[in-house]
């Protein structure tokens, strides 16, 4: 279990205790590398919301202002405080309370409610996820083309296939999907989104047709929804479980579906690059974006998926090339990577392989 | 944009038989519990269905340039599917036959490079081309009146059969023009005989708000049109557009209208071309700098060559004015003995010769001795003059437009250069288009154009430069400075891997010519 809960969210399941049997997981600990293995027994130990290294300190999700940098810097003023227990303000949906279902973290949920206006505008605090964009979308359809045998050289390859885009945002994935023939479903925890989102995709007549809903992963696995690709892109270092998250989008994948995820590293490169290069010194994102303990590592987010029972066939990382200005898909995935699995046709073993 | 699947490690790749057989079985392998495949076609999306004069790419202007990315687009897997209509009202885009080799040659022509030649055979207009007259050439010979130097190049240089081809603009046309037919059925309908009159770019203002008293269908379709750019058309017609490429010359409309702004100058210069007949066929292109400007002769196939005679206006007009005989009589001159004497190479050529062959060989045009070109017996078209400029864009895109050829940039005649740019710049363009179609991108967005424009600004740009030194270096008759020009002359055709490079760069092949 590689993952820790995050104890600083109110409705986070008690601290975590090793499954049994515990000797299974010591022998899956051996065949790791030992920096991983570190990583993965210093994780038993519930954190109160910091790093084991420097972290810049905005885990705390209280007092939630509407601007970032007050909110950055009220959080950096007080000290590391303990878990607070008031509901956090903002329009987060959650199907019901208490249970531990949800995936959805109300800080981040705010976080991303505050500038929802500026999804579409290119030169604003998304511009990171535009110009990334087409990269992932590259990486996302060859390898969709060759799980699904699609002619790679077609207009619209995803013809005929339900794709859903589980936390869709603005739709910036979700259109060029449904332009490349793929009925879309998106879906997103903030309302503004979902409506900027369709009120966007509207003015052409091929993304016209995407299926925008305010809801959660775990919503829809009630709902006994499923689809042919799951895709969930720069989504799962901001929720307050990754892993119930990964079972959930795997409970949404069709038995031999494709799974597509993709994240940030937590390695020190990720570090500079992300946090301090994109947030600080480029500030191409607003500080506080992402937190470095949250983010997962190729490693992690592997057996994390393993467990819901999907396979990792595929990882790829992005390169930025500052002099060019341009992302390229490259095999290094320090920074940002993205992998794609294929859902187990059979049941998943209740068991650890 | 930068999609490189291949960095991808990939577990093995299906056979080209199995992919075709389940497209053509119009399935996929699809897993179990996913519903059946929408009954909708490629144009009624959720009810909503795309209107015949909503296109996806309008080209303003159907010349040479205009019509090669028309070509280029319905030749492409990934864009053949787009809706391409191209907006000229010029009568000759209605003709489709071949046209005749034993006519009159039209004095109007171009010098395509073996890239713009490449360019062609990949989109498939070039055995069009090679039905009707054409001329390869081998060989070119460059000079000046101040008889101190001359340059020889040969393709076999640079180890290919021909250094370029000379066309006839209505052939080039012509022939993109048969490649479309062989494309598209629907062709009559692809090309739209009337002006564009007014462009509107889509902005807020145009944002129609009346909610509640239309039905929701127009509603929809006003949404969904204040995102395109709208043409109206001089017979009334309007059309709505992803993507307006602008091909409409060097007065263009549409850049115009869009508000791009422009930098250059007049060059102090005309340019009088027309056709000439020989005794003999010519194989090879002449160029002599005269103190006014240069005269060029080019092969146009049988016995017949093009002259470019570029000179101040008020000798353009009198050029075009004299009898046809004083004229052939004035070529001849210019060509020959006249305003200066024939070069010739000394010892220290020869010197200068052994010593470079020692580097990247020899080429066999450094022995090749100076020759004087075929004489002019009679001139068989009329005289046309045209004045010269450097013309350049400040930008070459803006949301939802892209200027190509001469809309975004003119040059000196001097090289042969001018739409070879253009072809460079439909090229690119296309690519740039496929590209953003394969993820699904908006063709109309402007970070995607931008890609366009960065690929062929820089090439533009350097070209222009270079053909702009040309023309001010030789505008100026001074002694240091003529003795710089031979010297030039000199280093060109003795020195081989320096000419190797002069002939690649002018060949397209290279992108710049000292460096690679």
């Amino acid at each position: 279990r590689p993952l820790r809960s995050d104890a600083t969210d109110s409705r986070a399941p008690p601290p975590w205790s090793p499954p049994a049997p515990l000797a299974q997981q010591h022998t899956m600990l051996r065949r790791v590398a030992p920096p991983l293995r570190r990583a993965l027994a210093s994780s038993a130990v519930p954190h109160r919301g910091g790093a084991r290294l420097l972290d810049p300190g905005l885990s705390s999700p209280h007092a939630l202002p509407p601007q970032w940098r007050r909110w950055a810097s009220a959080a950096a003023a007080s000290s590391l405080p303990p878990p607070p227990p008031s509901p956090p303000q903002g329009p987060p949906r959650h199907a019901g309370g208490g249970s531990a279902a949800s995936s959805l973290n109300p800080a981040e949920v705010a976080k991303f409610a505050a500038i929802a206006e500026t999804w579409w505008d290119s030169q604003g605090p998304f511009k990171p996820l535009h110009l990334m964009n087409p990269t992932r979308l590259s990486f996302i359809r060859s390898t969709l083309c060759r799980h699904f045998r699609r002619d790679p050289y077609s207009a619209k390859p995803l013809e005929g296939l339900k794709v859903i885009d589980v936390g869709c945002g603005g739709g910036i994935l979700s259109e060029p999907l449904a332009r490349m023939g793929a009925t879309v479903t998106g879906i997103d925890a903030v309302d503004k989104n979902i409506k900027i989102a369709h009120i966007h995709a509207a003015s052409d007549p091929t993304t016209a047709s995407i299926e925008y809903c305010c809801t959660t992963a775990e919503d829809l696995v009630k709902e006994n929804k499923q689809f042919d690709a799951v895709i969930s892109l720069e989504v799962i270092e901001h929720v307050a479980n990754p892993l119930e998250f990964c079972q959930s989008l795997s409970a949404l994948t069709v038995p031999n579906g494709a799974t597509v995820i993709s994240t940030i590293n937590r390695s020190m490169r990720a570090y500079a690059a992300a946090i301090v290069g994109a947030e600080y010194i480029l500030r191409w994102l607003p500080i506080g974006t992402h937190e470095w303990s949250k983010l997962v590592t190729p490693e992690e987010l592997v057996l994390a998926l393993q467990r819901a029972s999907i396979s990792v066939e595929e990882m790829a990382g992005f390169f930025y090339n500052p002099l060019t200005r341009e992302w390229s898909l490259s095999d290094d995935t320090s920074i940002n990577y993205i992998a794609y699995g294929i859902k187990k046709s059979e049941a998943p073993s209740a068991t650890p392989q | 944009f930068s999609p490189k699947p291949q960095v991808l490690r990939r577990g093995g790749s299906d056979p080209e038989g199995l992919e075709g057989l389940l497209q053509r079985a119009g399935g996929s392998v699809r897993a179990a519990g996913t519903l059946p495949l929408r009954e909708d076609g490629l144009e009624k999306v959720g009810g909503v269905r795309a209107g015949d004069d909503e296109l996806d790419v309008a080209i303003v202007g159907g010349g040479m340039v205009g019509l090669a990315v028309a070509c280029a687009l319905s030749n492409m897997p990934l864009t053949k599917h787009l809706r391409v209509a191209v907006i000229d009202s010029n009568p000759a885009l209605k003709s489709t036959n071949y046209l005749k080799k034993d006519g009159i040659p039209d004095s109007r022509v171009s010098t395509v490079t073996p890239a713009t030649i490449s360019f062609f055979r990949d989109i498939g207009a070039w055995e069009h081309i090679l039905q009707q007259r054409h001329a390869f050439f081998g060989k070119m010979q460059v000079w000046d009146y101040t008889g101190l130097g001359y340059t020889r190049y040969n393709a076999s240089d640079v180890c290919k059969e021909y250094l370029g081809c000379v066309v006839e603009n209505k052939v080039l046309c012509n022939s993109l023009l048969l490649r479309l037919q062989e494309q598209k059925e629907d062709i009559e309908k692809m090309v739209y005989p009337t002006r564009l009159v007014s462009l509107a770019f889509p902005s807020k203002s145009r944002n129609v708000g009346v909610a509640g008293l239309k039905p929701p269908s127009t509603e929809a379709e006003e949404l969904r049109r204040s995102n395109l750019v709208k043409l109206d058309l001089s017979d009334g017609q309007t059309l709505y557009s992803k993507l307006v490429v602008g091909a409409d010359g060097s007065k263009s409309n549409v850049r115009q209208i869009a508000g791009i702004k422009t930098t250059g100058w007049s060059y102090p210069q005309s340019a009088i071309i027309c056709t000439v007949e020989h005794t003999a066929e010519n194989d090879t292109a002449w160029q002599r700098f005269l103190p006014s400007g240069p005269i060029a002769l080019l092969p146009i196939g049988d016995n017949f060559s093009n002259i470019v005679w570029t000179m101040s206006p008020e000798e353009a007009s009198r050029h075009k004015s004299m009898s046809s005989e004083d004229f052939v009589m004035s070529v001849n001159r210019a060509l020959d003995f006249g305003y200066g004497p024939h070069p010739n190479s000394s010892s220290l050529d020869h010197y200068v010769e052994r010593l470079f062959s020692d580097f990247g060989g020899t080429a066999a045009s450094t022995k090749e001795c100076f020759e004087v070109p075929p004489r002019a017996i009679g001139l068989i078209s009329e005289r046309m003059a045209f004045p010269l400029s450097l013309m350049h864009s400040h930008d070459y895109v803006s949301k939802r437009l892209a200027l190509v050829g001469d809309a975004a940039h003119t040059v000196h005649p001097l090289a042969g250069q001018g739409v070879n740019l253009g072809f460079g710049d439909a090229a690119a363009l296309a690519k740039v288009i496929s590209e953003g179609v394969s993820v699904g991108a908006d063709i109309g967005d402007l970070s995607l154009l931008n890609r366009y424009e960065n690929d062929r600004k820089g090439a533009n740009v350097a070209m222009a430069a270079v053909l702009d030194g040309f023309q001010k270096m030789y505008s100026v008759d001074f002694g240091p400075l003529n003795v710089l020009r031979a010297a030039a002359f000199h280093g060109a055709q003795y020195i081989s891997p320096l000419k190797k490079n002069i002939i690649s760069y002018a060949m397209g092949d290279r992108k710049s010519p000292l460096f690679s």
